[in-house]
């Protein structure tokens, strides 16, 4: 009969020689294969003292940029929110008042800015469409949280602090190409 | 005039015996504890892990971590278990693991200001008898652990414990009979000593390979180690004899097997691998003293590669299944045992063996 598969094998009901039927000599190489490993470079990484380094396209928790000035970029103009498959991201526009051009960059700005992050499927659908450079996929891990109301960040989570700026230039680099 | 005569004898004995009894108890359960932690840091470094490495410095403070926990932990005897019988099982194994340690000869005698100080703590002339008949007890500790627990699995455990128990001792005691035909003595000092020639290398391993792969074999089934653990399956009986023990009771069992792990090392060693004889022990011209503790540390030295290879192959080689486990015992085991004691017969009667 032909044979279903390329893969399939022959079964053989072999006797056993004497040598295998003694067992021995097949215990003593597995035992030789499990000394090998006994002196082996362990994979094992202790944890909180070494960590293991993201992949560089790695897609964590979303932060919104200012610029050199520290203006918030975000316009408020709902690109983002479109894009986004989970319809994770809501968000309701302000006009920018006098006296507040040292905030926003722009005339309008996002008075309210969430994301929810039980819904975020961390696509990168968000930074892709944003125009205005304000919204980026960072490494970092969104925390656990007790309730749900938790996981639904603001943008006094997401909106990165004047003095402690976070680094983007991985993903700005994979955005360029 | 009998009470005379006890207040007049000698009672130093007593004390040297007393000191013995403590240090050997203090070393036997911190070589047990100890092994415990070795046996995981063992499994990890064979799986390419690290193992326990956050109580103190390469994990060394994890024992005392585990037996503080098991000491806190909620104690829990089963509505139906035989109350009694459950709380004996886990005394009666531990007791049992510790009493072989009484035969053992851990070196030389040292000799304290004049006096003789036997590193042994009694030297029965039956010692291979009496580690056999206790050995043969620790199983009534499964057993009875098993029953009393009221629980199926438990008693599958127990039985299987006892009947692999019937299979091997007998192999065991089989193969150990070239040995005893050749040292012409059950006493496990002279058993010893019959392996002090050839510079300290007359070892029973070189004589009887067969006899040591045997005993080993055996050694192995009686621990209830892999690749014949039938009595605590966690996959097919979740834990055996001990699936409904919990708390210290069930540290009791755990830590039982590690002296019986110890045990049996020390008594592989002694049988096969020249007990405390080391390479040239009588030409290095040290003083006696020295001779004692060297061989001393040469024993244990042997112990500990024999544990190490216990759990070396705990985690190399699969449980073998219930029938291939009789069969190994019942039809290879035992006519080889009497095959080798027929041909040492034969080399002792023309001399080749002495």
């Amino acid at each position: 009969m032909q044979a279903l598969t390329k893969r399939s094998k022959l079964v053989s009901n072999k006797k056993l020689s004497f040598i295998e039927k003694l067992y021995l000599p097949a215990i003593l190489g597995g035992l030789k294969i499990t000394l090998q490993h006994f002196f082996k470079k362990k994979v094992t990484l202790k944890y909180p003292e070494v960590k293991r380094e993201f992949a560089p396209v790695y897609r964590g928790m979303h932060v919104l940029k200012r610029d050199e000035a520290g203006r918030e970029n975000c316009t408020a103009c709902g690109l983002c929110a479109v894009a986004c498959p989970a319809e994770a991201i809501t968000m309701e526009a302000a006009e920018r008042m006098d006296g507040e051009e040292g905030l926003y960059r722009e005339e309008k700005y996002a008075a309210k800015y969430e994301i929810n992050m039980l819904r975020c499927i961390y696509c990168g659908l968000c930074e892709e469409a944003c125009p205005k450079d304000a919204i980026y996929l960072t490494d970092r891990i969104v925390d656990s949280e007790y309730t749900r109301e938790g996981f639904i960040y603001g943008k006094d989570i997401l909106v990165e602090k004047v003095d402690d700026r976070i680094d983007i230039t991985k993903r700005k680099k994979k955005k360029g190409e | 005039m009998i009470a005379y005569s006890i207040l007049d004898r000698d009672w130093s004995f007593l004390t040297d015996k007393l000191i013995l009894v403590g240090i050997l108890f203090a070393v036997a359960l911190g070589i047990a504890a100890y092994s415990t932690l070795a046996e995981r840091k063992i499994a990890a470094f064979m799986q390419d892990r690290i193992g326990p490495d956050r109580a103190g410095f390469f994990g060394i403070l994890q024992p005392i971590a585990d037996g503080v926990k098991s000491i806190l932990k909620e104690e829990i005897i089963p509505g139906r278990a035989h109350k009694f019988l459950f709380i004996l099982a886990p005394c009666i194994f531990m007791t049992v693991a510790l009493m072989t340690y009484a035969i053992i000869p851990w070196g030389k005698d040292l000799i304290i200001n004049g006096r003789k100080f036997s590193l042994q703590l009694a030297d029965l002339n039956v010692g291979i008898l009496y580690s056999f008949a206790i050995v043969s007890l620790g199983v009534y500790g499964i057993m009875i652990g098993g029953w009393a627990s009221n629980n199926k699995f438990s008693l599958l455990g127990a039985v299987r414990a006892s009947t692999q128990m019937i299979s091997y001792e007998l192999a065991m005691g089989l193969s150990l009979i070239p040995i005893v035909m050749m040292s012409s003595s059950l006493s496990l000092r002279d058993i010893t000593e019959a392996q002090s020639y050839w510079h300290g290398m007359h070892w029973n391993i070189m004589l009887q390979p067969l006899s040591f792969i045997i005993f080993f074999t055996c050694a192995l089934a009686e621990c209830n180690r892999t690749p014949f653990d039938l009595a605590e399956t966690e996959s097919e009986l979740i834990g055996g004899y001990h699936t409904e023990y919990s708390s210290m009771k069930l540290a009791l069992f755990l830590f039982g097997e590690y002296v019986n792990i110890f045990v049996s090392a020390a008594v592989i060693s002694i049988l096969f691998l020249g007990g405390y004889n080391f390479p040239y022990m009588n030409e290095m011209g040290l003083s006696p003293n020295w001779v004692s503790i060297l061989s001393m540390g040469a024993l244990f030295a042997k112990i500990f590669f024999i544990i190490f290879v216990f759990m070396w192959i705990r985690w190399t080689i699969p449980r073998f299944r219930y029938d291939q486990l009789m069969k190994l015992g019942w039809q290879i085991f035992i006519p080889l045992c009497i095959v080798n004691i027929l041909i040492t017969g034969l080399l002792i009667t023309l001399k080749i063996y002495h």
